[in-house]
Protein backbone atom coordinates (compact mmCIF):
# COMPACT_ATOMS: atom_id res chain seq x y z
CA UNK A 1 0.00 0.00 0.00
CA UNK A 2 1.62 3.23 -1.46
CA UNK A 3 2.10 5.83 1.52
CA UNK A 4 0.70 3.68 4.35
CA UNK A 5 1.95 0.70 6.56
CA UNK A 6 -0.98 -1.20 7.32
CA UNK A 7 -2.24 -4.54 8.39
CA UNK A 8 -1.09 -6.65 4.92
CA UNK A 9 -3.76 -8.83 3.17
CA UNK A 10 -1.97 -11.69 3.56
CA UNK A 11 -3.38 -12.01 7.00
CA UNK A 12 -6.74 -12.45 7.85
CA UNK A 13 -9.18 -9.52 9.19
CA UNK A 14 -10.03 -12.16 11.55
CA UNK A 15 -8.66 -15.69 13.14
CA UNK A 16 -10.75 -18.36 14.40
CA UNK A 17 -9.12 -19.98 16.48
CA UNK A 18 -10.77 -18.94 19.35
CA UNK A 19 -14.34 -17.58 20.16
CA UNK A 20 -14.27 -14.04 21.76
CA UNK A 21 -11.05 -11.83 20.94
CA UNK A 22 -10.13 -12.81 17.48
CA UNK A 23 -8.55 -9.76 16.04
CA UNK A 24 -4.92 -10.45 18.42
CA UNK A 25 -2.64 -13.19 17.60
CA UNK A 26 -2.03 -15.61 20.70
CA UNK A 27 1.86 -14.22 20.78
CA UNK A 28 3.17 -12.80 23.90
CA UNK A 29 3.87 -9.16 24.25
CA UNK A 30 6.95 -8.28 22.42
CA UNK A 31 7.45 -11.79 20.74
CA UNK A 32 9.36 -11.94 17.83
CA UNK A 33 6.58 -13.99 15.50
CA UNK A 34 4.23 -11.57 14.94
CA UNK A 35 6.82 -9.03 13.38
CA UNK A 36 8.84 -12.27 11.12
CA UNK A 37 4.80 -12.70 10.45
CA UNK A 38 4.38 -9.12 9.54
CA UNK A 39 7.30 -9.55 6.95
CA UNK A 40 6.60 -12.06 5.72
CA UNK A 41 3.06 -11.64 4.80
CA UNK A 42 3.98 -7.88 3.29
CA UNK A 43 6.60 -9.92 1.23
CA UNK A 44 3.72 -11.71 0.07
CA UNK A 45 1.25 -8.91 -0.67
CA UNK A 46 3.87 -7.03 -2.53
CA UNK A 47 5.26 -9.82 -4.55
CA UNK A 48 1.38 -10.78 -5.45
CA UNK A 49 2.22 -14.42 -4.94
CA UNK A 50 -0.75 -14.96 -2.09
CA UNK A 51 -2.51 -16.98 -4.10
CA UNK A 52 0.37 -19.71 -4.88
CA UNK A 53 1.91 -19.60 -1.31
CA UNK A 54 1.76 -22.45 0.84
CA UNK A 55 3.21 -21.95 4.31
CA UNK A 56 3.62 -25.18 6.45
CA UNK A 57 3.29 -24.56 10.26
CA UNK A 58 5.32 -25.95 12.59
CA UNK A 59 5.48 -27.61 15.74
CA UNK A 60 6.16 -24.58 18.90
CA UNK A 61 4.52 -21.67 19.43
CA UNK A 62 3.93 -20.71 16.01
CA UNK A 63 2.07 -23.76 15.18
CA UNK A 64 -1.07 -21.84 14.77
CA UNK A 65 0.40 -19.53 11.93
CA UNK A 66 -2.19 -21.07 9.59
CA UNK A 67 -4.88 -18.78 11.99
CA UNK A 68 -2.96 -15.83 10.67
CA UNK A 69 -2.23 -16.57 7.12
CA UNK A 70 -4.13 -16.26 4.68
CA UNK A 71 -2.66 -18.58 2.26
CA UNK A 72 -2.83 -21.97 1.54
CA UNK A 73 -1.72 -23.97 4.89
CA UNK A 74 -0.50 -27.14 6.10
CA UNK A 75 0.57 -27.98 9.79
CA UNK A 76 3.25 -30.29 9.87
CA UNK A 77 4.43 -33.20 12.25
CA UNK A 78 7.27 -31.67 15.13
CA UNK A 79 10.16 -30.88 12.81
CA UNK A 80 8.73 -32.29 9.56
CA UNK A 81 8.46 -29.13 7.80
CA UNK A 82 11.16 -29.41 5.42
CA UNK A 83 9.81 -32.93 4.10
CA UNK A 84 6.41 -31.97 3.91
CA UNK A 85 7.38 -28.74 1.82
CA UNK A 86 9.51 -30.64 0.01
CA UNK A 87 6.57 -33.40 -0.98
CA UNK A 88 4.37 -30.02 -1.62
CA UNK A 89 7.17 -28.63 -3.92
CA UNK A 90 7.78 -31.09 -6.17
CA UNK A 91 4.03 -32.01 -6.64
CA UNK A 92 3.29 -28.15 -6.98
CA UNK A 93 6.54 -26.90 -8.07
CA UNK A 94 4.63 -23.37 -9.33
CA UNK A 95 3.45 -22.89 -5.56
CA UNK A 96 5.59 -20.83 -3.27
CA UNK A 97 6.15 -23.06 -0.29
CA UNK A 98 7.31 -21.73 2.90
CA UNK A 99 9.03 -23.71 5.76
CA UNK A 100 8.46 -21.87 9.18
CA UNK A 101 10.03 -23.37 12.27
CA UNK A 102 11.35 -22.55 15.68
CA UNK A 103 14.54 -23.96 17.06
CA UNK A 104 13.18 -26.63 19.04
CA UNK A 105 11.21 -27.50 15.98
CA UNK A 106 14.26 -27.07 13.04
CA UNK A 107 17.19 -27.92 15.75
CA UNK A 108 16.09 -29.78 17.71
CA UNK A 109 13.93 -32.87 16.96
CA UNK A 110 13.88 -32.07 13.00
CA UNK A 111 17.61 -31.69 12.58
CA UNK A 112 18.29 -34.09 10.26
CA UNK A 113 14.64 -33.26 8.23
CA UNK A 114 16.11 -29.44 7.41
CA UNK A 115 20.09 -31.28 6.97
CA UNK A 116 18.93 -33.46 4.03
CA UNK A 117 16.44 -30.75 2.61
CA UNK A 118 19.28 -28.45 2.63
CA UNK A 119 21.33 -31.13 0.94
CA UNK A 120 18.92 -31.77 -2.13
CA UNK A 121 19.00 -28.06 -2.45
CA UNK A 122 14.99 -28.13 -2.24
CA UNK A 123 13.15 -24.39 -4.19
CA UNK A 124 12.03 -23.62 -0.62
CA UNK A 125 12.00 -21.08 1.49
CA UNK A 126 12.86 -22.08 5.41
CA UNK A 127 12.32 -19.56 8.26
CA UNK A 128 14.03 -20.38 10.88
CA UNK A 129 13.18 -18.10 14.19
CA UNK A 130 16.02 -18.80 17.10
CA UNK A 131 15.34 -17.52 20.20
CA UNK A 132 17.56 -20.04 22.14
CA UNK A 133 14.72 -21.47 24.72
CA UNK A 134 11.87 -24.02 24.41
CA UNK A 135 9.17 -21.08 23.93
CA UNK A 136 5.53 -23.15 24.02
CA UNK A 137 6.77 -25.96 26.67
CA UNK A 138 8.03 -22.95 28.99
CA UNK A 139 11.70 -22.29 28.49
CA UNK A 140 13.83 -25.72 28.31
CA UNK A 141 17.09 -25.79 27.14
CA UNK A 142 17.04 -26.11 23.30
CA UNK A 143 20.15 -27.06 21.12
CA UNK A 144 20.41 -23.17 20.38
CA UNK A 145 20.67 -22.08 24.31
CA UNK A 146 23.72 -19.87 25.05
CA UNK A 147 26.48 -21.26 26.62
CA UNK A 148 26.18 -20.42 30.46
CA UNK A 149 22.33 -19.50 29.64
CA UNK A 150 19.70 -20.46 32.24
CA UNK A 151 16.83 -22.22 31.28
CA UNK A 152 14.27 -24.51 33.29
CA UNK A 153 16.09 -27.58 32.31
CA UNK A 154 19.51 -25.97 32.91
CA UNK A 155 19.00 -23.92 35.95
CA UNK A 156 23.12 -23.26 36.46
CA UNK A 157 23.49 -22.10 33.25
CA UNK A 158 24.15 -24.21 30.07
CA UNK A 159 27.72 -25.98 30.56
CA UNK A 160 29.01 -27.17 27.51
CA UNK A 161 31.08 -29.87 29.24
CA UNK A 162 28.12 -31.90 29.25
CA UNK A 163 25.10 -30.33 27.43
CA UNK A 164 27.43 -29.11 24.35
CA UNK A 165 27.75 -25.67 22.62
CA UNK A 166 24.41 -23.72 20.95
CA UNK A 167 23.96 -25.44 17.73
CA UNK A 168 24.73 -22.85 14.97
CA UNK A 169 22.58 -24.20 12.02
CA UNK A 170 23.71 -21.73 9.08
CA UNK A 171 27.23 -21.90 9.38
CA UNK A 172 26.04 -25.77 9.57
CA UNK A 173 24.37 -25.66 6.51
CA UNK A 174 26.75 -23.37 4.66
CA UNK A 175 29.09 -26.27 4.49
CA UNK A 176 26.84 -28.07 2.11
CA UNK A 177 27.06 -27.59 -1.35
CA UNK A 178 23.49 -27.05 -2.72
CA UNK A 179 21.88 -24.63 -0.52
CA UNK A 180 21.38 -20.73 -2.44
CA UNK A 181 21.26 -18.85 0.36
CA UNK A 182 21.73 -18.91 4.16
CA UNK A 183 21.85 -15.29 6.44
CA UNK A 184 21.22 -14.89 10.16
CA UNK A 185 19.84 -11.44 11.10
CA UNK A 186 18.02 -10.78 13.88
CA UNK A 187 14.68 -8.88 14.84
CA UNK A 188 16.54 -6.12 17.37
CA UNK A 189 16.35 -2.79 16.54
CA UNK A 190 14.89 -0.87 13.43
CA UNK A 191 17.93 -1.14 11.55
CA UNK A 192 18.38 -4.34 11.98
CA UNK A 193 14.69 -4.98 11.28
CA UNK A 194 15.35 -3.82 7.81
CA UNK A 195 18.09 -6.22 7.04
CA UNK A 196 15.27 -9.22 8.30
CA UNK A 197 12.89 -7.52 5.70
CA UNK A 198 15.61 -7.66 2.89
CA UNK A 199 16.48 -11.52 3.75
CA UNK A 200 12.60 -12.16 3.79
CA UNK A 201 12.18 -11.02 0.29
CA UNK A 202 15.28 -12.32 -0.87
CA UNK A 203 14.78 -15.76 0.06
CA UNK A 204 10.99 -15.72 -1.71
CA UNK A 205 12.42 -13.95 -4.84
CA UNK A 206 15.18 -17.04 -5.04
CA UNK A 207 12.22 -19.43 -4.51
CA UNK A 208 10.17 -17.37 -7.19
CA UNK A 209 13.16 -17.46 -9.73
CA UNK A 210 13.59 -21.15 -9.05
CA UNK A 211 16.98 -20.37 -7.76
CA UNK A 212 16.76 -23.43 -5.08
CA UNK A 213 16.90 -23.40 -1.31
CA UNK A 214 17.21 -20.43 0.89
CA UNK A 215 17.05 -19.92 4.63
CA UNK A 216 16.81 -17.09 6.96
CA UNK A 217 17.74 -17.80 10.54
CA UNK A 218 16.35 -14.99 12.70
CA UNK A 219 17.34 -13.80 16.06
CA UNK A 220 14.18 -13.42 18.16
CA UNK A 221 13.38 -12.45 21.65
CA UNK A 222 11.03 -14.42 24.12
CA UNK A 223 10.31 -12.17 26.68
CA UNK A 224 8.24 -14.44 29.01
CA UNK A 225 10.66 -17.24 28.96
CA UNK A 226 13.46 -14.84 29.29
CA UNK A 227 11.78 -13.34 32.14
CA UNK A 228 12.29 -9.94 30.79
CA UNK A 229 10.16 -7.13 29.51
CA UNK A 230 10.47 -6.90 25.37
CA UNK A 231 12.57 -3.63 25.73
CA UNK A 232 14.99 -5.38 28.30
CA UNK A 233 14.98 -8.72 26.02
CA UNK A 234 15.79 -6.90 22.73
CA UNK A 235 19.10 -5.46 24.69
CA UNK A 236 19.77 -9.47 26.11
CA UNK A 237 19.39 -10.63 22.29
CA UNK A 238 22.29 -8.00 21.50
CA UNK A 239 24.37 -8.33 24.25
CA UNK A 240 24.60 -11.63 24.65
CA UNK A 241 22.88 -13.99 21.61
CA UNK A 242 24.62 -12.07 18.60
CA UNK A 243 28.06 -12.76 20.22
CA UNK A 244 27.55 -16.15 20.39
CA UNK A 245 25.16 -16.19 16.50
CA UNK A 246 26.91 -13.98 14.70
CA UNK A 247 25.23 -11.92 11.94
CA UNK A 248 25.54 -12.36 8.86
CA UNK A 249 25.63 -13.92 5.04
CA UNK A 250 27.04 -17.37 5.29
CA UNK A 251 26.05 -18.52 1.43
CA UNK A 252 24.71 -16.36 -1.38
CA UNK A 253 24.79 -17.91 -4.89
CA UNK A 254 22.01 -15.67 -6.43
CA UNK A 255 23.80 -14.11 -8.57
CA UNK A 256 25.66 -17.08 -10.04
CA UNK A 257 22.29 -18.80 -10.84
CA UNK A 258 19.94 -17.90 -13.32
CA UNK A 259 16.76 -17.76 -13.05
CA UNK A 260 15.14 -20.75 -14.24
CA UNK A 261 11.48 -21.42 -15.52
CA UNK A 262 9.23 -23.79 -13.64
CA UNK A 263 9.58 -27.33 -14.10
CA UNK A 264 6.82 -29.80 -13.77
CA UNK A 265 7.48 -32.94 -13.56
CA UNK A 266 4.87 -35.19 -15.58
CA UNK A 267 5.10 -38.66 -15.01
CA UNK A 268 4.72 -41.20 -17.84
CA UNK A 269 2.90 -44.24 -17.34
CA UNK A 270 4.13 -46.07 -20.16
CA UNK A 271 6.48 -48.31 -19.66
CA UNK A 272 5.76 -48.66 -15.81
CA UNK A 273 3.91 -51.97 -16.21
CA UNK A 274 6.79 -53.47 -18.26
CA UNK A 275 9.19 -52.34 -15.80
CA UNK A 276 7.54 -53.70 -12.79
CA UNK A 277 6.82 -57.09 -14.51
CA UNK A 278 2.75 -56.23 -14.24
CA UNK A 279 1.05 -58.34 -17.07
CA UNK A 280 -0.60 -55.82 -19.69
CA UNK A 281 -4.18 -54.76 -19.18
CA UNK A 282 -5.06 -56.83 -21.87
CA UNK A 283 -4.71 -59.76 -19.71
CA UNK A 284 -7.07 -58.44 -16.44
CA UNK A 285 -10.05 -58.95 -18.40
CA UNK A 286 -9.80 -62.67 -18.86
CA UNK A 287 -10.51 -63.16 -15.13
CA UNK A 288 -14.23 -63.32 -14.45
CA UNK A 289 -14.71 -62.37 -10.85
CA UNK A 290 -18.40 -62.58 -9.29
CA UNK A 291 -17.43 -61.55 -5.53
CA UNK A 292 -20.46 -62.67 -3.46
CA UNK A 293 -22.21 -59.28 -2.13
CA UNK A 294 -20.56 -58.87 1.04
CA UNK A 295 -17.19 -58.67 -0.07
CA UNK A 296 -17.75 -56.43 -3.29
CA UNK A 297 -15.29 -54.32 -2.41
CA UNK A 298 -13.65 -56.10 0.67
CA UNK A 299 -11.33 -54.45 3.17
CA UNK A 300 -8.72 -56.96 5.29
CA UNK A 301 -7.19 -57.12 8.40
CA UNK A 302 -4.82 -59.82 8.30
CA UNK A 303 -3.16 -60.51 11.64
CA UNK A 304 -0.96 -63.66 13.76
CA UNK A 305 2.56 -63.66 14.64
CA UNK A 306 5.64 -62.73 12.50
CA UNK A 307 7.31 -65.51 11.10
CA UNK A 308 3.21 -66.80 9.92
CA UNK A 309 3.36 -64.72 6.55
CA UNK A 310 0.75 -62.33 7.41
CA UNK A 311 2.16 -60.16 5.80
CA UNK A 312 2.78 -62.16 2.76
CA UNK A 313 -0.28 -63.22 2.80
CA UNK A 314 -1.75 -59.25 2.49
CA UNK A 315 0.72 -58.73 -0.32
CA UNK A 316 -0.36 -62.09 -2.13
CA UNK A 317 -3.72 -60.97 -1.72
CA UNK A 318 -3.66 -57.83 -2.79
CA UNK A 319 -1.17 -58.83 -5.73
CA UNK A 320 -3.56 -60.80 -7.46
CA UNK A 321 -6.55 -58.28 -6.61
CA UNK A 322 -4.03 -55.96 -8.96
CA UNK A 323 -3.67 -58.29 -11.31
CA UNK A 324 -7.24 -59.06 -11.85
CA UNK A 325 -7.56 -55.51 -12.49
CA UNK A 326 -9.03 -54.05 -8.95
CA UNK A 327 -7.37 -51.25 -7.38
CA UNK A 328 -5.75 -52.49 -3.95
CA UNK A 329 -3.73 -51.07 -1.34
CA UNK A 330 -1.47 -52.92 1.20
CA UNK A 331 -0.68 -51.51 4.67
CA UNK A 332 2.21 -53.36 7.07
CA UNK A 333 1.89 -52.53 10.47
CA UNK A 334 4.73 -54.87 12.54
CA UNK A 335 6.52 -54.71 15.63
CA UNK A 336 10.37 -55.33 15.65
CA UNK A 337 10.81 -58.56 16.11
CA UNK A 338 10.75 -60.69 12.79
CA UNK A 339 9.60 -63.72 14.76
CA UNK A 340 7.05 -64.10 17.62
CA UNK A 341 6.10 -60.75 17.77
CA UNK A 342 2.68 -59.46 16.70
CA UNK A 343 2.52 -58.62 13.05
CA UNK A 344 -0.93 -57.24 10.78
CA UNK A 345 -1.75 -55.81 7.94
CA UNK A 346 -4.38 -53.65 6.24
CA UNK A 347 -5.52 -54.39 2.14
CA UNK A 348 -7.77 -53.18 0.44
CA UNK A 349 -9.50 -54.49 -2.44
CA UNK A 350 -11.97 -52.62 -4.52
CA UNK A 351 -13.16 -51.52 -7.73
CA UNK A 352 -13.61 -48.12 -6.43
CA UNK A 353 -10.11 -45.63 -6.07
CA UNK A 354 -9.07 -46.39 -2.85
CA UNK A 355 -9.28 -43.24 -0.45
CA UNK A 356 -6.93 -44.69 2.75
CA UNK A 357 -5.08 -47.73 3.11
CA UNK A 358 -5.86 -47.72 6.78
CA UNK A 359 -8.48 -50.07 7.79
CA UNK A 360 -10.32 -49.90 10.87
CA UNK A 361 -13.50 -51.63 10.29
CA UNK A 362 -12.23 -54.70 8.09
CA UNK A 363 -14.93 -56.78 6.34
CA UNK A 364 -12.68 -59.24 6.47
CA UNK A 365 -10.69 -59.96 9.51
CA UNK A 366 -7.70 -63.03 9.00
CA UNK A 367 -6.92 -63.85 12.64
CA UNK A 368 -4.07 -66.71 12.48
CA UNK A 369 -3.83 -66.78 16.37
CA UNK A 370 -5.45 -65.65 19.77
CA UNK A 371 -4.17 -62.19 20.34
CA UNK A 372 -5.08 -61.11 17.02
CA UNK A 373 -8.76 -62.76 16.77
CA UNK A 374 -9.41 -60.82 20.70
CA UNK A 375 -7.87 -57.50 19.40
CA UNK A 376 -10.22 -57.26 15.92
CA UNK A 377 -12.95 -59.55 16.74
CA UNK A 378 -15.19 -56.40 17.44
CA UNK A 379 -13.87 -54.48 14.67
CA UNK A 380 -15.59 -56.68 12.02
CA UNK A 381 -18.17 -54.71 9.63
CA UNK A 382 -21.62 -56.46 9.83
CA UNK A 383 -21.73 -59.18 7.50
CA UNK A 384 -18.22 -58.99 7.21
CA UNK A 385 -16.56 -62.29 7.51
CA UNK A 386 -13.98 -63.57 10.04
CA UNK A 387 -11.02 -66.40 9.03
CA UNK A 388 -9.66 -67.62 12.11
CA UNK A 389 -6.82 -71.18 11.92
CA UNK A 390 -8.73 -73.61 14.62
CA UNK A 391 -5.11 -75.30 14.92
CA UNK A 392 -3.74 -72.36 17.16
CA UNK A 393 -7.09 -70.41 18.17
CA UNK A 394 -8.89 -72.73 20.56
CA UNK A 395 -11.85 -70.21 21.14
CA UNK A 396 -14.85 -69.07 18.73
CA UNK A 397 -15.35 -65.66 18.05
CA UNK A 398 -17.71 -64.08 19.86
CA UNK A 399 -19.79 -62.00 17.08
CA UNK A 400 -22.80 -63.42 16.16
CA UNK A 401 -23.62 -60.41 13.26
CA UNK A 402 -20.62 -62.12 10.92
CA UNK A 403 -19.80 -64.72 8.68
CA UNK A 404 -16.99 -67.06 10.67
CA UNK A 405 -14.79 -69.90 8.68
CA UNK A 406 -12.36 -71.44 10.75
CA UNK A 407 -10.08 -73.76 9.34
CA UNK A 408 -7.12 -75.58 11.03
CA UNK A 409 -4.57 -73.75 8.54
CA UNK A 410 -1.61 -74.99 10.70
CA UNK A 411 -2.25 -78.43 10.74
CA UNK A 412 -3.15 -78.46 7.54
CA UNK A 413 0.24 -77.18 6.51
CA UNK A 414 1.64 -79.46 8.54
CA UNK A 415 0.60 -82.42 6.56
CA UNK A 416 1.65 -80.69 3.31
CA UNK A 417 4.70 -80.97 4.74
CA UNK A 418 5.90 -77.22 6.33
CA UNK A 419 3.46 -75.10 8.47
CA UNK A 420 5.21 -71.97 7.38
CA UNK A 421 2.43 -72.06 3.98
CA UNK A 422 -0.54 -72.10 6.68
CA UNK A 423 -1.02 -68.41 5.09
CA UNK A 424 -1.83 -69.90 1.95
CA UNK A 425 -3.92 -72.15 2.87
CA UNK A 426 -6.14 -69.24 4.46
CA UNK A 427 -5.27 -67.29 1.07
CA UNK A 428 -7.34 -70.57 -0.57
CA UNK A 429 -9.99 -70.59 1.87
CA UNK A 430 -10.54 -66.81 1.26
CA UNK A 431 -10.67 -66.83 -2.48
CA UNK A 432 -13.21 -69.84 -1.88
CA UNK A 433 -15.24 -68.28 0.73
CA UNK A 434 -15.24 -65.08 -1.05
CA UNK A 435 -15.13 -65.25 -4.96
CA UNK A 436 -12.82 -62.13 -4.75
CA UNK A 437 -10.55 -63.56 -6.76
CA UNK A 438 -10.28 -67.56 -8.16
CA UNK A 439 -7.49 -70.16 -8.33
CA UNK A 440 -6.32 -68.68 -11.82
CA UNK A 441 -5.32 -64.77 -11.21
CA UNK A 442 -3.63 -66.05 -7.83
CA UNK A 443 -1.76 -68.67 -9.65
CA UNK A 444 -0.23 -66.08 -12.08
CA UNK A 445 0.31 -63.60 -9.50
CA UNK A 446 2.05 -66.49 -7.23
CA UNK A 447 5.35 -66.00 -8.74
CA UNK A 448 5.11 -62.28 -8.77
CA UNK A 449 5.43 -62.53 -4.79
CA UNK A 450 6.99 -65.97 -3.61
CA UNK A 451 10.78 -65.11 -4.55
CA UNK A 452 11.80 -68.55 -3.99
CA UNK A 453 10.64 -70.77 -7.38
CA UNK A 454 10.92 -74.27 -5.94
CA UNK A 455 8.09 -73.81 -3.55
CA UNK A 456 5.99 -72.23 -6.07
CA UNK A 457 4.32 -75.67 -6.61
CA UNK A 458 3.93 -76.75 -2.62
CA UNK A 459 2.16 -73.29 -2.20
CA UNK A 460 -0.32 -74.15 -4.98
CA UNK A 461 -1.18 -77.29 -3.08
CA UNK A 462 -1.91 -75.38 -0.20
CA UNK A 463 -4.42 -72.68 -1.54
CA UNK A 464 -5.73 -75.63 -3.12
CA UNK A 465 -6.41 -77.42 -0.01
CA UNK A 466 -7.51 -74.36 1.67
CA UNK A 467 -10.17 -74.08 -1.07
CA UNK A 468 -10.69 -77.53 -1.21
CA UNK A 469 -11.66 -77.07 2.51
CA UNK A 470 -14.02 -74.39 2.19
CA UNK A 471 -16.25 -76.01 -1.15
CA UNK A 472 -16.42 -78.99 1.10
CA UNK A 473 -17.61 -77.37 4.05
CA UNK A 474 -20.33 -75.76 2.16
CA UNK A 475 -21.33 -78.49 0.27
CA UNK A 476 -21.61 -81.06 3.68
CA UNK B 1 -11.90 13.43 -2.88
CA UNK B 2 -10.18 13.87 0.44
CA UNK B 3 -6.40 15.81 0.79
CA UNK B 4 -3.62 14.24 0.85
CA UNK B 5 -2.10 14.18 4.07
CA UNK B 6 -0.03 17.06 5.53
CA UNK B 7 1.11 15.84 7.82
CA UNK B 8 2.16 11.56 8.75
CA UNK B 9 0.29 10.17 11.20
CA UNK B 10 0.03 7.06 13.47
CA UNK B 11 -3.10 4.95 14.45
CA UNK B 12 -2.92 2.85 17.10
CA UNK B 13 -5.83 0.34 17.37
CA UNK B 14 -5.96 0.53 21.51
CA UNK B 15 -7.84 -3.10 21.55
CA UNK B 16 -5.03 -4.63 19.73
CA UNK B 17 -1.93 -3.47 21.63
CA UNK B 18 -0.69 -5.58 24.52
CA UNK B 19 1.81 -2.67 26.01
CA UNK B 20 5.04 -4.68 25.16
CA UNK B 21 6.52 -1.05 24.37
CA UNK B 22 8.60 -1.86 21.68
CA UNK B 23 7.03 0.87 19.29
CA UNK B 24 7.56 4.15 22.08
CA UNK B 25 11.12 2.53 22.69
CA UNK B 26 11.81 2.55 18.72
CA UNK B 27 9.89 6.25 18.24
CA UNK B 28 12.65 8.46 16.75
CA UNK B 29 10.16 10.98 17.73
CA UNK B 30 9.26 10.31 21.43
CA UNK B 31 5.72 10.51 19.74
CA UNK B 32 4.38 7.49 21.17
CA UNK B 33 3.68 6.82 24.40
CA UNK B 34 1.99 4.46 27.37
CA UNK B 35 -1.08 5.16 28.46
CA UNK B 36 -2.70 5.21 32.04
CA UNK B 37 -5.85 3.12 31.09
CA UNK B 38 -6.27 -0.45 30.51
CA UNK B 39 -7.42 -1.96 27.32
CA UNK B 40 -9.89 -4.91 27.49
CA UNK B 41 -6.68 -7.57 27.23
CA UNK B 42 -5.36 -5.65 30.32
CA UNK B 43 -2.34 -4.22 29.05
CA UNK B 44 -1.50 -0.67 28.95
CA UNK B 45 -1.67 0.40 25.10
CA UNK B 46 0.53 2.63 23.68
CA UNK B 47 -0.65 6.10 22.31
CA UNK B 48 -0.04 8.76 20.05
CA UNK B 49 0.83 11.98 21.14
CA UNK B 50 -1.21 13.70 17.98
CA UNK B 51 1.39 15.57 16.43
CA UNK B 52 5.12 14.93 15.61
CA UNK B 53 4.93 11.62 13.62
CA UNK B 54 7.34 11.59 10.81
CA UNK B 55 6.35 8.73 9.17
CA UNK B 56 9.27 6.73 9.43
CA UNK B 57 7.32 3.38 9.97
CA UNK B 58 9.83 2.20 12.87
CA UNK B 59 7.26 1.31 15.40
CA UNK B 60 5.04 -0.20 12.51
CA UNK B 61 8.11 -3.09 12.25
CA UNK B 62 8.55 -3.29 15.71
CA UNK B 63 4.99 -4.22 16.70
CA UNK B 64 4.36 -7.98 16.63
CA UNK B 65 0.69 -7.49 16.64
CA UNK B 66 -0.45 -7.84 12.82
CA UNK B 67 -2.90 -4.94 12.75
CA UNK B 68 -2.30 -3.05 16.16
CA UNK B 69 -0.60 0.33 14.16
CA UNK B 70 -1.23 1.66 10.87
CA UNK B 71 1.36 4.73 9.91
CA UNK B 72 -0.06 7.22 7.36
CA UNK B 73 2.72 8.52 5.31
CA UNK B 74 3.07 12.08 4.47
CA UNK B 75 0.85 13.09 1.25
CA UNK B 76 -1.18 9.56 2.12
CA UNK B 77 -4.63 9.90 0.28
CA UNK B 78 -7.84 8.44 2.49
CA UNK B 79 -9.22 6.72 -1.05
CA UNK B 80 -6.23 4.30 -1.58
CA UNK B 81 -7.23 2.62 1.37
CA UNK B 82 -10.63 1.69 -0.27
Amino acid sequence: MANALIKADSFYELYERKSGIQDVTHYCPGCGHGVLHKLIAEAIDDFGIRERTILISPVGCSVFAYYYFRVGNIQAAHGRAPAVSTGIKRVHPESIVISYQGDGDLAAIGGNHIIQAANRGENITVFFVNNAIYGMTGGQMAPTTLAGQKTTTSPYGRNVNSEGYPLKVCELLSSLEAPVYIERVALTDPKNTTKVRRAVRKALQNQIDNKGFSLVEVLSVCPSNWKMTPVQSKQWLVDNMIPQFPLGVFRDKTAEIPNRETIRNTFDQSGVREKLEIPANEKQVQYSLQPKMDFANPKLVIAGFGGQGVLILGLGIAQAAMQAGYNVSWLPSYGPEMRGGTANCNVNISRERVGSPLVTKPTVLIAMNLPSLEKFDSKVEANGLIIYDTSLINKQPTRQDVHVLGIPATQMADELGNTRIANMVILGAFIAYTAVLNKEVVFDALPNFIKRKNLLPLNESAIIRGMEYVLNKVTN
Amino acid sequence: MAEPLKEARVVVREDECKGCGLCIAACPEEVLFEQKHLNRMGYHPAGYKGSGCSGCGYCFYQCPEPGAITVYKKGYVEEEAA
